[in-house]
């Protein structure tokens, strides 16, 4: 089999890959082939079913930052589910019909004086059945490697600006846990509901490269 | 003397962080199912520390030009060989049957 | 329910070793010094699962705190920033 003919790029430097269209608009990759025939031999050798196959993409599909954003903005309106939250992710968020399943997540709440922001430096440890997949640039070798060292610089990349009274706090998720980041509640918000609060969080400002956004940019 | 292995990259010097974003592809989600589905509690049979060894595993060079997915798959077939889980014989001729069907399909819609 | 060496407010140094192998301690933070702030459980050792080993008994999970300046030689930022890190017992010694 020629995998030459394919006509994406690797590139030899270390950015992000580019956008890899579905086999029906472009030649495919030998990696393609090897997922496909991988889905379809275990199915065939009965060690899962097509079902479950099925059911576990649709899970993914189900899982975005909207259910994060909920949370948070619960957590605005309520101090005592915010104490919840921050006691036990997996608890509070089943009061929301939200299942994290099995890997903890913890919960780190941005305040005047602390800025948190999340990474994973050795994989791309994420908050997955809370807010979804992660974008490109939080796996990227550029955010990995800057983010712990320089985070206020790689803040600045993403237009974020703490000030120096402010402490920034990087956590690198290493282990069994994974971190949500409650940003702060933006001023002018007094009297808005769950619902309007929650379109103010961003997954950005729950992985904490961002704040959440202010009333005037909505 | 220490040694850093490549995957092991926090604080390394790096450029700017391009604010890529994509919408996962079809082929991407099976990835994650299939090393979701075989790493369930009761079948347990690849781990995520398992894959993620593999990962590390591939080695510099590999590790840069593959893609997120592409480095998934590649670690939880070669750890599926590893197990007798599949055979490469099994594995060889699926793949050729897959690209084979794709192949017609493509030269059907064209 | 296994026994824990340290608690929070305990200062501790991160071994200097770098073995190959499925290491969850990031390079950087080999050998800086830092402060637990949370035991959050213990989990079956990845660097054993890695191998498909079951990775028992149990090791204590630690977050433990380091000051950005502590870390990185050249830090460009204001002195309070901190680092946490979740780090593994056995990957831990006792600082006085």
């Amino acid at each position: 089999m020629s995998h030459d003919d394919h006509d994406h790029n690797h590139g030899h430097d270390h950015g992000p890959h580019p956008y890899q269209p579905d086999i029906e608009d472009a030649p495919y990759t030998e990696r393609m082939v090897m997922t496909q025939a991988v889905a379809e031999l275990i199915v065939e050798k009965g060690i899962v079913s097509a079902d479950e196959m099925r059911a576990q993409i649709e899970l993914m599909d189900t899982r975005e930052p909207a259910l994060g954003a909920k949370l948070v903005a619960r957590t605005w309106l309520d101090p005592e589910f915010k104490a919840r939250v921050l006691a036990d992710v997996k608890t509070a968020a089943a009061e929301l019909d939200i299942d994290i399943g099995d890997i903890p997540i913890q919960a780190i709440e941005n305040t005047e004086d602390v800025h948190n922001v999340v990474v994973c430096t050795l994989c791309s440890c994420y908050p997955r059945l809370l807010i979804g997949l992660p974008p490109d640039w939080y796996k990227s070798r550029a955010y990995r490697s800057r983010t712990v060292k320089e985070p206020r610089k790689v803040l600045e990349d993403f237009g974020t600006s703490i000030p120096e009274n402010v402490e920034v706090r990087v956590h690198d998720s290493t282990a069994d846990l994974r971190y949500v980041v409650l940003p702060s509640r933006p001023a002018g918000t007094d009297d808005w509901d769950e619902e309007r609060l929650a379109e103010l969080v961003t997954r950005d400002s729950m992985i904490g490269v961002s704040l959440a956004k202010s009333p005037d940019h909505t | 003397m220490t040694i850093r292995r490549h995957h092991d990259m926090g604080g390394l010097d790096a450029g700017t962080v391009e604010q890529t974003e994509h919408d996962y592809a079809m082929w991407e989600k099976r990835v994650d199912a299939i090393v979701k589905v075989l790493s369930t509690p009761e079948r347990k049979i690849l781990s995520t520390d398992e894959l993620r060894r593999g990962i590390e595993e591939l080695g510099p060079g590999v590790y840069d030009n593959l893609n997120y997915y592409e480095r998934w798959i590649s670690s939880a077939t070669n750890l599926l060989l590893e197990k007798g889980v599949i055979t490469v014989d099994e594995l060889g001729a699926k793949m050729a049957d897959v690209e084979a069907r794709w192949q017609r399909e493509r030269e059907q819609t064209s | 329910m296994s026994e824990t060496k340290y608690k929070p407010g305990d200062a501790v140094k991160v071994r200097a070793s770098f073995p190959p192998g499925h290491v969850r301690t990031p390079h950087f933070i080999r050998g800086c010094d830092g402060v637990v702030t949370q035991y959050v459980g213990s989990y079956p050792n990845p660097e054993e699962l890695a191998y498909g080993r079951d990775g028992l008994p149990e090791k204590p999970l630690y977050r433990v705190m380091f000051s950005q300046a502590d870390v990185w030689p050249n830090y460009d930022g204001p002195s309070k920033d901190t680092m946490v890190v979740d780090i593994y017992e056995h990957w831990l010694e006792q600082n006085q």
